[in-house]
């Protein structure tokens, strides 16, 4: 069984079908990899797997561990915090205002809280706290030198520039040690020397993490090169599935991006 | 192009002066006069011109030497300087004015009335101290806090005069009572935010005063409750003759008796009371409870994604700080002797707030700094009796065009990579 099996994912707004019966699995180890033109419903998809929406019809299945979990029936925190599945967002959500390494920290809340026992041996500076956060801070230190942002570690984490910040999202959703990694557009907004380093980055968690890597991506040549699976998502609904080269020569794709007419005109 | 400029400016204080003149009639132009046969309105439309005139000519004044442009960035930039403190010095600043409280009695100006001030200025210290890890950390706006001072004074009030409980006793008890409530007031508005928010505990305030004002069997309603017990030193009551069995204070130590010893007694009390809100404050700043506060304050959705519980955040925080308001409104009651619900007003909560957001939000020497302007500039400011409120908005308009972000906006981080924070 795959560590994350989605099934018959519906979600509907109203009149409008976001999602409409799309099933797919995704494997630790990989990189799955989610894409389709604009409104196709890709970023539905992962906010109906952290949380942020409950699908109306579906099951979305997480196994790892020898445990199960339902994800269409926990709260959003619970995703996150017990099933694992961490998440970057679109339009970059940092605590601005808090430092780098902070951001980090408050990543790794779960273990941190418990070893704080909910704050009371925090407040008394117990040892066995202060281990659990020189634990957290080398963890935090080893995801910033992966990520290039020790230089910047006590800085501000609005003041960064946009590449880092996308970066720093990253290493964050790293520290709350997760199985699945959704990235929502990681890489919109670099520059092209910026993508391939973004793309090095996701490459190596895949290859040095036990984790399951799921990717919402526009910048095709990042897709293409880095994807073990890719699912192309149109109108809600799934019209294609397989390896980079098998959706390259899918008609159905070409068709998706291009438009009929222009599919008619380049034929012609 | 001089005369153009003369055009502009006289056009400029011509609008201002209307704007004057506009207020001025109602507020200063007529005057209810008790006289003879009864309330009669007299005009001071002398008082208007005078007025008007004035603002007009002032405000020419400005225009041609163009100076507002220019004071404005030399305070933004004093401001700057002040808010960009380094660590190291605020927590100078901080060490000083430690010592300074510590001081305070023994110094020789200090009299009752400068220590009785001092205490007012701590109370609300504290206050501040405890909303900022609503306001300040948790980024809850809070427009209710007094409720939990009132929760904790009539819980001391109550226990002491019923069960004749000590003060010792007490002091926690009602902390936690005013936990209790503050967790009460957090489960309805969890899922609120912002604007929301503030207008449910703004409610809950005034739910908790009128219950107060009205339940007479339990609080006494308008009347209060009066003769709370005054605490004593460990056991050593603060009076002049001992009763029976007793040992009084100054015959503890074989002083001369004087009132003052309560007095100096109390000061260091809410000085200590005060001192354990900040450092608990500052401790959990730095406990991942604390910095999920902050992160909560944020963004609450990334909270969410990062597994986060928001309910346990928000509660904690409201419980919290519903705490230190509970430990404040003990001390309030048996320092006063006498609590009635007009002390549980609106306004105070406004004032705690205010001296959270004047002081910088999540600032801890920023409310110190803030209360002791708030309640220190009223009191300076008796001696111009009516102009007293005039002469206090004045002041807040000017801290707000010159520091729109609160007085002390630097935020040291909870931790450091490679070095102690």
């Amino acid at each position: 069984m795959s560590l994350l099996t989605v099934e018959h994912l519906t979600i509907r707004f109203g009149g409008l079908v976001a999602i409409d019966d799309v099933s797919f699995a995704a494997d630790d180890r990989r990189i799955t990899a989610i894409i389709g033109p604009n409104g196709a419903g890709k970023t539905t998809v992962f906010n109906c797997l952290t949380g942020f929406y409950k699908p109306d019809v579906g099951r979305m299945c997480v196994a790892a561990d020898g445990q199960e979990w339902l994800l269409e029936r926990m709260e959003g925190f619970r995703i996150a915090r017990d099933a694992g599945i961490a998440r970057t967002f679109q339009n970059i959500r940092l605590f601005p205002k808090m430092t780098v390494l902070e951001n980090l920290l408050v990543a790794q809340h779960k273990a941190l809280q418990r070893a704080s026992l909910f704050s009371l041996a925090g407040l008394v500076g117990a040892k066995s706290f202060r281990l659990a956060e020189q634990a957290a801070i080398a963890r935090a230190r080893s995801w910033l030198e992966r990520c290039s942002l020790v230089h910047v570690a006590d800085d501000e984490a609005g003041s960064l520039p946009y590449g880092a910040q996308r970066r720093l999202e990253i290493a964050r959703a790293m520290c709350t040690g997760p199985r699945i990694l959704c990235l929502d557009e990681p890489a919109a907004g670099l520059n092209p020397a910026e993508s391939v380093e973004l793309a090095a980055l996701v490459r190596s968690i895949r290859d040095y993490e036990k984790i399951a890597v799921l990717l919402i991506e526009h910048d095709m040549s990042v897709v293409m090169e880095i994807s073990d699976q890719i699912i192309v998502l149109d109108h809600g609904r799934k019209i294609a599935q397989g390896t980079p080269d098998e959706i390259r020569a899918n008609p159905d794709v070409i068709r998706a991006y291009l438009g009929t007419d222009e599919e008619a005109a380049v034929s012609r | 192009m001089a005369s153009q400029k003369f055009a502009g400016a006289v056009r400029e204080a011509a609008s201002v002066a209307l704007v004057a003149l506009l207020l001025a009639i109602p507020l200063v132009g007529f005057r209810l006069v008790d006289g003879l046969r009864g309330l009669t309105i007299d005009t001071r439309f002398d008082w208007v011109a005078w007025g008007v005139s004035a603002v007009f000519l002032g405000r020419l004044a400005i225009a041609l030497s163009g100076t507002t442009r220019r004071l404005l960035p030399d305070l933004k930039s004093v401001g700057a300087a002040l808010s960009n403190l380094p660590g190291g010095l605020s927590r100078f600043a901080g060490g000083a004015m430690l010592i300074g409280a510590l001081l305070l009695p023994i110094v020789p100006f200090a009299d009752r009335y400068v220590v009785e001030i001092a205490i007012t200025v701590l109370i609300y210290v504290m206050l501040g101290w405890g909303l900022n890890i609503v306001v300040g950390l948790a980024g809850l706006l809070d427009l209710g806090y007094v409720a939990f001072y009132a929760v904790g004074a009539y819980s001391y009030a109550l226990l002491s005069i019923n069960f004749g409980w000590s003060f010792w006793l007490c002091l926690p008890v009602a902390g936690l009572l005013a936990a209790a409530f503050g967790v009460m007031l957090g489960f309805p508005v969890l899922r609120l935010r912002g604007d929301y928010l503030a207008i449910v505990t703004l409610g809950f305030g005034e739910m908790i005063r009128i219950i107060l004002l009205n339940w007479k069997d339990f609080s006494g309603g308008p009347n209060g409750i009066s003769s709370i017990p005054r605490p004593d030193f460990f056991g050593f009551p603060f009076a002049r003759t001992a009763e029976e069995g007793q040992t009084t204070f100054h015959q503890l130590f074989g002083l001369e008796f004087s009132p003052m010893h309560r007095i100096v007694f109390l000061y260091y009390l809410i000085l200590i009371l005060a001192m354990l809100t900040n450092l608990f404050t500052l401790r959990m700043r730095r406990l991942p409870l604390g910095r999920a506060w902050e992160a909560l304050r944020e963004d609450e959705i990334a909270c969410r994604a990062l597994g986060i519980n928001p309910t346990m955040i928000k509660l904690s925080a409201f419980a919290l700080g519903a705490m230190f308001g509970g430990f404040a409104g003990a001390f309030f009651a048996t320092r006063q002797g006498f609590i009635s619900p007009e002390s549980f007003s609106f306004i105070e909560s406004a004032v705690i707030l205010a001296i959270v957001v004047l002081g910088g939000m999540g600032s801890q020497i920023g409310v110190v700094i803030a209360a002791a302007f708030l309640i220190l500039v009223p009191e300076f400011l008796r001696d111009f009796s009516q102009y007293r409120m005039v002469l206090f908005g004045m002041a807040m308009v000017l801290i707000m065009l010159w520091r729109p972000q609160g007085l002390v906006s630097h935020r040291s981080p909870s931790a450091r990579l490679g070095g102690h924070a």
